[in-house]
């Protein structure tokens, strides 16, 4: 018995304390599926926050997009022309939902508007793998001039490694932050945005147009979304299979709060960090493979104690 | 017209209170129960070969009734979503096949129904989470469920036996002398014991909604705050339907593995499959027993028509049939959302409406 409660208590943290090169790998890898993690949420909030429908089909979109790019590259179409290409066809995609899917279902309850973006994942899973094929694809990292290298940093005598791509993947998902943040906060347009996640009726009274708006949220969550589409493709592979982790960017909502953008941000960092240490040195004594549930019984015993999340508004009920 | 109820008069309250209080409904409840009891195991379906007609579409779909039954008394009747139908009917049938190992001699009818309980224990643990949280934060925790529900498939190998390939093989057993699991059943066995336990837990589902569980359910629903003001009790109403609904799902995986698949790995409870149940409860009706047959039937039988179809008619590739069905099944979700956010069930009332009134317009 005492050997066991060591081995949750005491066996991880001596580890920790005598690798501090491998610690610190573990923590920079987490880090950088956390970025990843947080970019997802950060569609589902924005999306969330403008029209208060929770988008099931961010994720897709992740994949999706990143499919288009790939799709285009090897039709002969040139890596940015692509870019730019999958751009027209994310802000295709937002005008088409809104016109086709959000105008008219305008004042159904959250389920029936949650329901069509779960229909609207299947479309778009279906569509994807009959245009592209649904064979694994490799993203066009070199080609999006995408460093591929990695730096090695040597501590003390230890060993931890960098690749670029991840390094490069930080530093995008931060200037797009930065960036959404300041489109939000200087231009007119992200005032009105920000009016709308206010309040619906009192922004269409001083003559914003929901129907635009909604247009162009769903075409940032798209950017948002071909942006983790390139760096996750960049990481792993460009394939469904992706859908699955992409349900991870929930329990991130669900610990940040479902419309905080910083919320999303820490959020994704906890899970991403949180689940890699968990599985490195807690994962061994349970069997390998605890970072598929792991970051949902997180944001489960979270949402016990604190159910509005780490950023989110105080959930009030009236009847 | 064809529907009418004048001339019918109820003389006791128990007349009132009756399932199918019209004449032409129990007439039609009637027929087709006998089409499905008396032709279906011999005949199958007109146009379809037999083996293929039971395997395929009969079996399956009378299966997948059952979990559209449960998950629709969770999602349709108490309002809280769920997507761990998938994992549930697996702690469903990982139960019943451990039970059998134990007591191989006890009629595995009794087994299947009793698994079912231990679905229903770990279904009401982790509905637990929803007493504080409900919406979209529910999600959340079902999925905690699936995907730890999953895990446990794989990792804690006492639940298949230590069979090296990690899969779950169904033993032969009899019931009364007649072989009903394993290899050697005949399909209209199988589809016999199905569709008896399909319609007893039918009965029973119908009979809860519409009793004083089933209220408090829907009052739960329709808004719990105010529900606990006049005295329901959300600890009570929340948890009941969480175990029945996990019940249903676990009798549907225990029959899922032992009478049609016959054997099963984790990939047969994944989570794509809890989207699939729920797109049979959301096309069928949110709130409808009827629904639950019908959004099953469709969903289940809508891809498998179109992909014959797409080889006989157009001479299509299976593979693209198979994504072609995705986009339709996509498409017709946000459709039939669109237009009848109820669903089949509606519908298939409007027609009703129109056919009692008709040859008049109101």
């Amino acid at each position: 018995m005492g050997s066991f409660v060591y081995s949750i208590l005491g066996d991880p943290f001596v580890q920790m304390w005598q690798m501090p090169d491998f610690f610190i790998q573990v923590i920079w890898e987490g880090f950088v599926s956390g970025v990843l993690y947080a970019l997802i949420a950060l569609g589902f909030v924005l999306i969330f926050k403008a029209s208060g429908i929770f988008n099931f089909a961010q994720g897709i979109m992740v994949v999706f997009s990143g499919l288009t790019l790939v799709g285009l590259h090897a039709l002969g179409v040139p890596a940015f022309i692509a870019l730019f290409t999958t751009l027209g066809v994310m802000y295709a995609l937002a005008f088409g939902v809104e016109r086709l899917v959000l105008r008219n279902l305008v004042n159904q309850p959250d389920i029936i508007l949650f329901m069509a973006t779960i229909g609207l994942t299947n479309i778009l899973i279906g569509g994807g793998q009959w245009i592209f094929g649904s064979e694994t694809k490799s993203m066009i990292t070199t080609e999006l001039l995408i460093p591929t290298g990695s730096s090695v940093w040597e501590p003390n005598g230890g060993l931890v490694i960098f690749q670029h791509i991840d390094i490069a993947a930080a530093i995008i998902a931060a200037l797009l932050i930065v960036s959404l943040a300041l489109f939000f906060s200087k231009t007119k347009i992200g005032r009105a945005l920000r009016a709308v996640a206010d309040d619906h009726q009192a922004s269409l009274s001083v003559g914003i147009s929901l129907n635009q708006i909604w247009v162009i949220t769903w075409f940032a969550a798209g950017i948002v979304a071909l942006v983790a589409g390139i760096m996750w493709g960049a990481r792993s592979d460009v394939s469904f299979s992706l859908q699955i982790i992409a349900l991870k960017a929930l329990p991130v909502l669900v610990l940040g709060g479902f419309t905080s953008v910083p919320g999303a941000i820490v959020g994704g960092l906890i899970i991403g960090i949180g689940e890699k240490l968990f599985e490195i040195y807690w994962g061994p004594l349970l069997g390998s493979g605890v970072e598929g549930w792991f970051a949902y019984v997180i944001a489960l015993v979270f949402l016990v104690f604190r159910p509005q999340g780490l950023f989110g508004e105080k959930i009030i009920e009236r009847v | 017209m064809f529907f009418r109820e004048a001339g019918q008069f109820k003389t006791s309250y128990n007349e009132y209170l009756q399932a199918f209080p019209l004449r032409e409904d129990r007439i039609g409840i009637a027929i087709w129960i006998a089409l499905a009891v008396f032709y279906v195991p011999f005949f199958g379906l007109p146009g379809l070969e037999y083996t293929f007609a039971m395997n395929a579409i009969m079996i399956p779909v009378a299966i997948f009734t059952i979990t559209a039954l449960g998950l629709n008394i969770l999602v349709g009747f108490t309002g809280q979503i769920s997507l761990g139908t998938g994992a549930f009917m697996g702690v469903g049938a990982y139960a019943c096949y451990k039970l059998t190992t134990y007591f191989p001699d006890v009629n595995i009818i009794i087994i299947i129904l009793a698994s079912g309980f231990v679905s229903a224990a770990v279904g009401a643990l982790f509905g637990l989470p929803s007493l504080r949280i409900k919406g979209f934060y529910l999600i959340v925790a079902t999925l905690a469920a699936q995907f730890f529900l999953e895990w446990c498939f794989i990792r804690v190998e006492w639940l298949y036996n230590y069979n090296p390939s990690g899969a779950i093989e169904v033993p032969q057993r009899e019931v009364f002398g007649i072989i009903v699991t394993g290899a050697a059943a005949s399909p209209a066995t199988r589809y016999l014991v199905v569709l008896g336990i399909l319609i007893f837990l039918t009965i029973i589902a119908g009979n809860l909604v519409r009793g004083r569980v089933g209220r408090s359910w829907m009052m739960i629903r329709d808004m719990d705050i105010a529900a606990e003001l006049i005295g329901v009790r959300p600890l009570r109403a929340k948890l009941s339907a969480f175990a029945v609904s996990s019940y249903y799902c676990g009798v549907s995986g225990a029959l899922m593995v032992f009478l049609w698949l016959g054997a099963a790995e984790v990939e047969s409870f994944d989570v794509n499959h809890s989207f699939l149940y729920l797109f049979m409860v959301i096309f069928g009706g949110l709130g409808s027993i009827t629904g639950s047959y019908m959004g099953a039937a469709f969903i289940w039988t809508f891809p498998i028509l179109l992909k014959e179809l797409g080889k006989r008619v157009f001479d299509i590739d299976s593979i693209v049939m198979e994504n072609v069905s995705l986009v339709a099944i996509g498409v017709l979700i946000v459709f039939i959302l669109i237009k009848e956010p109820h669903g089949l069930a509606r519908l298939w009332q409007l027609g009703k409406q129109k056919l009692r009134i008709w040859p008049f317009a109101h």
